[in-house]
């Protein structure tokens, strides 16, 4: 089984509310200076889905991003904690890829991958980035090589040649077969992502990461679909009434009797 | 031009988000037509006060697929003619919009909160960052594709003339992905999280699904129903239906109880619209006291109980 990750680098998303600074005249949002980077955290659980197929039923598994040469650190990271290889798309004219453009250059790194060697089975992706919020890339990978996608999907297994999966609905989820190649958005439910043990450290500082432009992927004219024309942040200025009593039990029962003041008991 | 709302319909009723799409459809000042897909769902088709509506009724639409769903509604986009066609932002469309965006050859704009123009073009606004900023989009392409947010738009009234109804061709399909089972997370007691006007959530603050009692408790004594935050439906402690934000149910009660909950933005991008929201946790510079209108800087396991008994008293007496 050949499985593909895709993993983004983004900034750290765990900092407290406030930390990001929005430009406004550059439209672009400004990460605390300080915080390093991070694997996106739905891609961390997607690749830890793909390390345990590995383990259960053997696999390779590839890490692929797009994005500056900086992101050869999320690609790294993917190599510690088990995955067999990494390619980085890289290119100038990638700096202000949207949804469409990134979509396309995966889809065709994937193909280029399939051409090259053992066809891919899987892509696992994360269900959304933590930066773009947009939950879209994997679905236009998918739509791009037409391939069946199901998100977002809270565990995989494998068995008899297909994949197992259960995909989330509103009130609960769907137990979905499907033969390879299928693409698979993945959700936090599946399991925390694993630290890289030391050995895989190591192994990560010797990898060699290839990087494919967009000629080599043979793409050209590959235009944004779209653009940002303002880039805002909401101002919150509200304070919360805080509730004083004695102890925490007596304010709980003024609590109780300020709601009810309100009508909203 | 027109614009076109996909209504993914199940069951007697319209979907709880249908007629938001609608006004949010006629806010852009083109007519609009609506198209209606499931299986056995054509008689709601005259509740949707639109200009015309296209059906997508056939058994093979349930359970979903998006090998199923994208041809169906990229056909029918492409014979409405349509030059916006908005989604709502259920799980559901989550996959199916982008997927029909990147097969009419553009992308969408996923959990939109307002529309509007500037200089004469559409403008889609849209939280990233987790809500830490927002961005106005402008799409090149044709048509724009968009999932609005639930709650994010007046619904539109129902009634007025009746729609024209046409229905449109399902293609065959034979997806390779075949649904055996489907399987429903136990139904909590009390309401529907999506729709209740009261609801009391826990988050990791909890510190255990053993004390996970004292938010249900609390929720009863309210008539409320109960959410989560992610660090609980993750660790497992209650299923991931209840999980409360960006990436979970959008929730606008009158009244909002977050327990233990640190009130990280991709859980206010969920609970943010919430007309009374009350904060009990024990960090005084917990984020959450930045949207509550009241809150306890206190042990939940000494506020709880006797919040909730004071709330029985209260309710007993009438
Ligand atoms: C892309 C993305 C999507 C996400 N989507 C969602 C989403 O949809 N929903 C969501 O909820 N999160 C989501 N998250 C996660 C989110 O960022 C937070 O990690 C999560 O909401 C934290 O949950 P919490 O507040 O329960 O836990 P914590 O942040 O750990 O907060 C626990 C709180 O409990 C308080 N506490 C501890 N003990 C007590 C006590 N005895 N009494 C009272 N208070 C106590 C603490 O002071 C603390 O404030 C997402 C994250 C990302 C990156
Ligand atoms: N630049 C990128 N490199 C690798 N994977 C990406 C990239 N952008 C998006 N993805 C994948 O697509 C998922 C959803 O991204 P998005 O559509 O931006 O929310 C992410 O979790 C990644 O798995």
């Amino acid at each position: 089984m050949r499985i593909v990750v895709t993993v983004k680098q983004v900034p750290d998303p765990d900092v407290p509310p406030g930390s990001f600074q929005v430009d406004s005249a550059n439209k672009r949002v400004v990460p605390p200076t300080g915080v390093a980077p991070v694997m996106n955290g739905y891609d961390a659980n997607a690749l830890e889905a793909a390390l345990k197929l590995k383990e259960a039923h053997g696999a390779t598994v590839v890490a692929l991003s797009l994005g500056p040469a900086e992101a050869r650190d999320v690609l790294k990271r993917a190599i510690a904690m088990g995955a067999d290889s990494a390619v980085l798309v890289e290119d100038p004219a990638l700096a202000e890829a949207d949804t469409w453009v990134t979509a396309n250059a995966l889809a065709a790194a994937i193909r280029k991958m399939g051409a090259e060697g053992e066809p891919i089975d899987l892509v696992l992706s994360g269900r959304q980035a933590s930066d773009t919020d947009a939950g879209q890339v994997p679905l236009g990978v998918a739509e791009l090589l037409g391939w069946p996608s199901l998100a977002p999907v809270q565990k995989i297994d494998w068995a008899d040649g297909k994949a197992r999966v259960e995909r989330m609905t509103e009130d609960g989820y769907d137990v979905v077969e499907v033969a390879p190649p299928v693409l698979l958005a993945v959700s936090s439910e599946i399991g925390e992502p694993r630290y890289p043990p030391l050995r895989g450290v190591m192994m990560a500082g010797r990898a060699q990461i290839p990087s494919w432009s967009l000629a080599d992927l043979g793409l050209s004219d590959l235009a944004p679909r779209r653009k940002i024309v303002r880039l805002y942040a909401e101002t919150r200025e509200a304070k919360a009434e805080l509730v004083k009593a004695d102890t925490a039990a007596d304010a709980g029962r003024v609590l109780a009797d300020k709601l009810r003041e309100a009508k909203l008991i | 031009m027109s614009t076109l709302v996909v209504v993914e319909a199940r069951g007697e009723a319209l979907p709880p988000q249908a007629l938001e799409l609608v006004g949010a459809a006629q806010s852009l000042g083109e007519p609009t037509d609506a198209l209606l897909v499931g299986s056995g769902v054509r008689a709601l088709a005259p509740r949707l006060p639109v200009r015309r509506v296209l059906v997508g009724d056939d058994q093979s639409l349930r359970p979903y697929l998006a090998e199923v769903w994208t041809p169906l509604v990229a056909d029918a986009v492409e014979q409405s003619q349509a030059d916006v066609v908005l989604f709502p932002h259920t799980l559901l469309s989550r996959e199916l919009a982008p997927r029909v965006a990147f097969r009419l050859g553009t992308a969408a704009v996923t959990d939109c909160t307002a529309l509007g123009r500037a200089d004469g073009q559409l403008v889609l606004a849209k939280p990233i960052y987790g809500g830490n900023a927002l961005a106005d989009y402008a799409v090149e392409s044709r048509p724009v594709v968009a999932t609005l947010r639930p709650r994010a738009f007046p619904a539109a009234e129902p009634g007025g003339a009746t729609p024209e109804v046409i229905d449109v061709a399902v293609p065959a399909a034979s997806p390779r992905a075949v649904v055996v089972d489907t399987v429903q997370a136990a139904p909590s007691a009390g309401p529907t999280l999506k729709d209740a006007r009261v609801v009391v959530s826990g988050g990791r603050g909890l510190g255990g699904p053993e004390n996970w009692h004292y938010v249900e408790e609390l929720a009863a004594a309210l008539g409320a129903a109960v959410g989560a935050s992610r660090a609980v439906t993750d660790a497992g402690w209650v299923p991931p239906s209840l999980q409360v934000g960006l990436t979970g149910t959008t929730v606008s009660p009158d009244l909002y109880v977050a327990v233990g909950i640190s009130g990280a933005v991709q859980h206010m991008a969920g609970c943010g619209g919430s007309r009374n929201l009350v904060a009990i946790n024990r960090d005084p510079d917990a984020n959450i006291f930045r949207h509550a209108r009241w809150g306890i800087v206190g042990d939940y396991k000494e506020v709880l109980p006797a919040l909730t008994a004071r709330i029985k008293e209260l309710k007993g007496s009438g």
